[in-house]
């Protein structure tokens, strides 16, 4: 899921789905955290708290990217439309005021 | 009998045994719709001083037929009219089916199932009655929360058919009424959170079970249904007005306006499609009656009494302990009346409000109930701090009382305050101003 | 080894990665997003086979729930069309990306899948998902990246109300 999205986010012209493949990849990153707190892959002879404290500690960066996918989604969303006021076109390629 | 049913049904595997809660469930409420349309156009039209259908099911022999004699010119109306909603089924079901030529196909045609999906889903966590391997279809530990997250993609029937409807006029419907689901929701959440954090869990099962507790913790016989406690009376209003707004339902019904939106966003919906918005639009009111007599009602409790403290410790106690066997194998009688009740309370809020502006609406949303639910939820814990620091527990009576004083305090504060900020910024109250309109006949104005 | 459970995750994988495939493929905005909110809602079911029960129903009410509404808005308001005027000139570019793509997965994959065979060991308790557990993480030891994340909220909000007021 993460290959799909930095593809998409490279590919597509359309800010509005360049910002849902940025989302993709945040999220896969979400189910690669999750899965690897459920499913550990330290040394079984590691003790049960550590195993408990990194399960808690992949869920709760979970909360944090959602909470930040979030509000970067909220701003990232008002940006598009204050570019989309100014310029009635909406592509990615033909935004480059910052460059130089 | 009824054990070797339980014995059999205990012993099938655990997905079987969710599948047939879940059938049974998608039954318990999927057949009473024709029920709901009919009862409401019954009782809006009571309401409106009309009679209403009655003419489907009423059966009137003529004097010159074939009939015998002793039934010529009578008439019967045999069934108040209850096989409207048949007659309307099969008026949608016969007319031609049309779609919008230029309109995105795949979306019109998922939209309907989309926002039917959520319709269903809320109830899977509700309790309706109190056999826990019949019910509640799934008990999981986040209840209140799964309901909340369903209700969030309710949105996405309205936005996908107001988009797909191909209509300037849809469209907007759609997004307002989007819009206004979304603020609405909020204040739903918080209500709940508040309730939730009362309770000490999100379930709904444990919700009801803390409410059988005795009332204020002290009078062992009647129960602590949440709407007797003063957070619990003021989230039960705030979520009784986010209900009739996350439903579309009178008086938040702007986009289902006939005169304002053309019909809003179900505008170019003909008629199996259209039965189907119709038909999650009454699924959703009931689900969301049985979650608000769940949390704040006590749910299949027929009445807030302990039958069993009752059995107990009062004379005449066979009678208490009988009547709370029936109570025990109706509670499902008890649950869909109650529902239907709060269904009743849909109609007549229909009947009676006025349609609240747009503007109005948010206005009601945003900046008052938003506001009031997340006063509502401090001071809930305002309370469970206090009761804690006081080392009481929060059930007992001495705990209700600090919490009836927090909740005074609250208000006094919230008053003074409210008082103060008018002090400071008069006459700006956001309404538009009452203007007189002195009407100036033409005739007589030539002549003046 | 073919346990209910691995059938399971092998639909729900097959529908999330198709549906992933389907943000970036679709030529049109409205499909992309629709594919995006079925790939969250897989993810979402993923989560609860994970027995992360707070997380995924937060996964709805947060991703699906309210940032693909969002999403929906904006593209549903400011008409973004069809980007069918790009396919003649750009294909390169396409192509670039596509083995970029391929490339990195490989590189990605490479790392990973070794490892990962080596692992069938379920080593959280069972009720780590709970609202209770989270709860008591979160406000004990993880409390100053909660306030740190309310405060971003804050400015988030602030920012998207700047951001959408006519005049300055």
């Amino acid at each position: 899921m993460f290959t799909v999205g930095a593809v998409g986010v490279v590919i597509r012209r359309n800010p509005v789905v360049v910002f849902m493949c940025i989302e993709l990849m945040l999220n896969a990153v979400n189910l690669t955290f999750l899965t690897f707190a459920r499913y550990q892959l330290v040394n079984p002879t590691g003790t049960d708290i550590a195993a408990q404290r990194s399960a808690m500690a992949g869920q709760m960066m979970v909360i944090f990217v959602m909470a930040v996918a979030a509000a970067e989604v909220a701003v990232g969303l008002g940006i598009i439309m204050t570019i989309f006021r100014a310029r009635h076109e909406v592509d990615v390629d033909d935004l480059n005021l910052l460059r130089g | 009998m009824a054990a070797e049913i339980a014995h059999w049904f205990l012993n099938l595997p655990d997905v079987v045994q969710a599948l047939i809660r879940a059938i049974i469930w998608v039954l318990f409420i999927f057949a009473p719709v024709p029920l709901f349309i009919w009862w409401e156009r019954k009782l809006l039209s009571w309401m409106q001083d009309r009679i209403g259908p009655n003419r489907v099911g009423s059966v009137t022999f003529s004097k010159r037929g074939k009939a015998p004699a002793f039934l010529k010119g009578k008439s019967f109306t045999v069934f108040y009219g209850i096989l409207q909603p048949l007659a309307d089924g099969i008026k949608s079901f016969s007319k031609e089916d049309l779609a919008p030529n230029a309109s995105d196909k795949f979306v019109y045609f998922l939209a309907p199932a989309v926002a039917l999906f959520p319709a269903f889903a809320i109830g899977a966590i509700v309790p309706w009655a109190s056999w826990r391997s019949l019910t509640p279809v799934g008990d999981v530990d986040i209840g209140v929360l799964y309901m909340l997250a369903i209700s969030s993609l309710g949105v996405y029937g309205v936005v996908l058919a107001g988009y797909s409807s191909n209509n300037k006029y849809s469209l907007l419907g759609g997004l307002r009424s989007s819009a206004q689901l979304i603020s609405y929701e909020l204040s739903m959440g918080m209500s709940l959170a508040a309730i939730a954090l009362a309770t000490g869990s999100l379930r709904l099962t444990d919700m009801v079970q803390a409410q059988e507790g005795p009332f204020y913790g002290a009078v062992k016989f009647i129960q602590n249904w949440n709407v007797f406690t003063p957070f619990g009376f003021i989230a039960w209003v705030i979520f009784l007005i986010c209900m009739v707004a996350e439903t579309n339902r009178a008086p938040f019904d702007l986009p289902e306006a006939e005169s304002e939106l053309v019909a809003g966003y179900n505008t170019e919906y003909s008629t199996k499609k259209w039965v189907l918005f119709m038909m999650a639009e009454y699924v959703n009111m009931f689900i969301f009656g049985t979650v608000s007599v769940t949390v704040f009602w006590g749910g299949y409790n027929a009445l807030p009494v302990n039958w069993e403290y009752l059995a107990n410790n009062a004379p005449g106690g066979a009678v208490w302990a009988f009547l709370g066997q029936i109570q025990y194998w109706l509670a499902f009688l008890v649950f869909f009346a109650k529902g239907f009740a709060m269904i009743s309370f849909y109609i007549w809020l229909r009947a009676t409000m006025p349609r609240l502006r747009y503007d109005q609406l948010m206005s009601l949303g945003w900046k008052t109930l938003l506001p009031l639910a997340t006063v509502n939820f401090m001071v809930v814990a305002l309370w469970l701090v206090v009761t804690a620091l006081m080392k009481v527990s929060s059930g007992d009576l001495i705990g209700i009382l600090v919490g009836w004083v927090v909740v005074l305090v609250a208000g006094a504060v919230i008053y003074v305050l409210y008082r103060i900020r008018k002090a400071i910024s008069p006459g700006e109250s956001g309404r538009l101003e009452p203007r007189t309109i002195t009407l100036v006949d033409p005739n007589k104005e030539a002549t003046a | 080894m073919i346990t209910p459970e691995f059938v399971l995750f092998g639909i729900l994988a097959a529908v999330g990665v198709a549906a992933s495939v389907g943000v970036v493929a679709f030529n049109s905005a409205i499909r992309s997003a629709l594919c995006l909110v079925l790939n969250f809602f897989v993810l979402a079911v993923l989560y609860f086979t994970l027995n992360a029960q707070f997380l995924g129903i937060t996964q709805v009410v947060v991703y699906t729930g309210a940032i693909m509404v969002l999403f929906l808005f904006v593209i549903m308001l400011l008409n973004i069309g069809a980007e069918h005027f790009l396919n003649e000139k750009f294909d390169y570019k396409r192509i670039v990306g596509l083995a970029a793509g391929v490339l990195l997965f490989l590189m990605v994959g490479s790392q990973l899948l070794p490892a990962l065979q080596s692992f069938n060991h379920v080593s959280a308790l069972g009720d780590y998902g709970t609202p209770q557990a989270i709860g008591h993480t979160l406000f004990t030891e993880y409390v100053i990246p909660f306030e740190c994340i309310s405060v971003l909220l804050l400015v988030g909000v602030v920012g998207s109300i700047l951001l959408a007021k006519r005049k300055m």
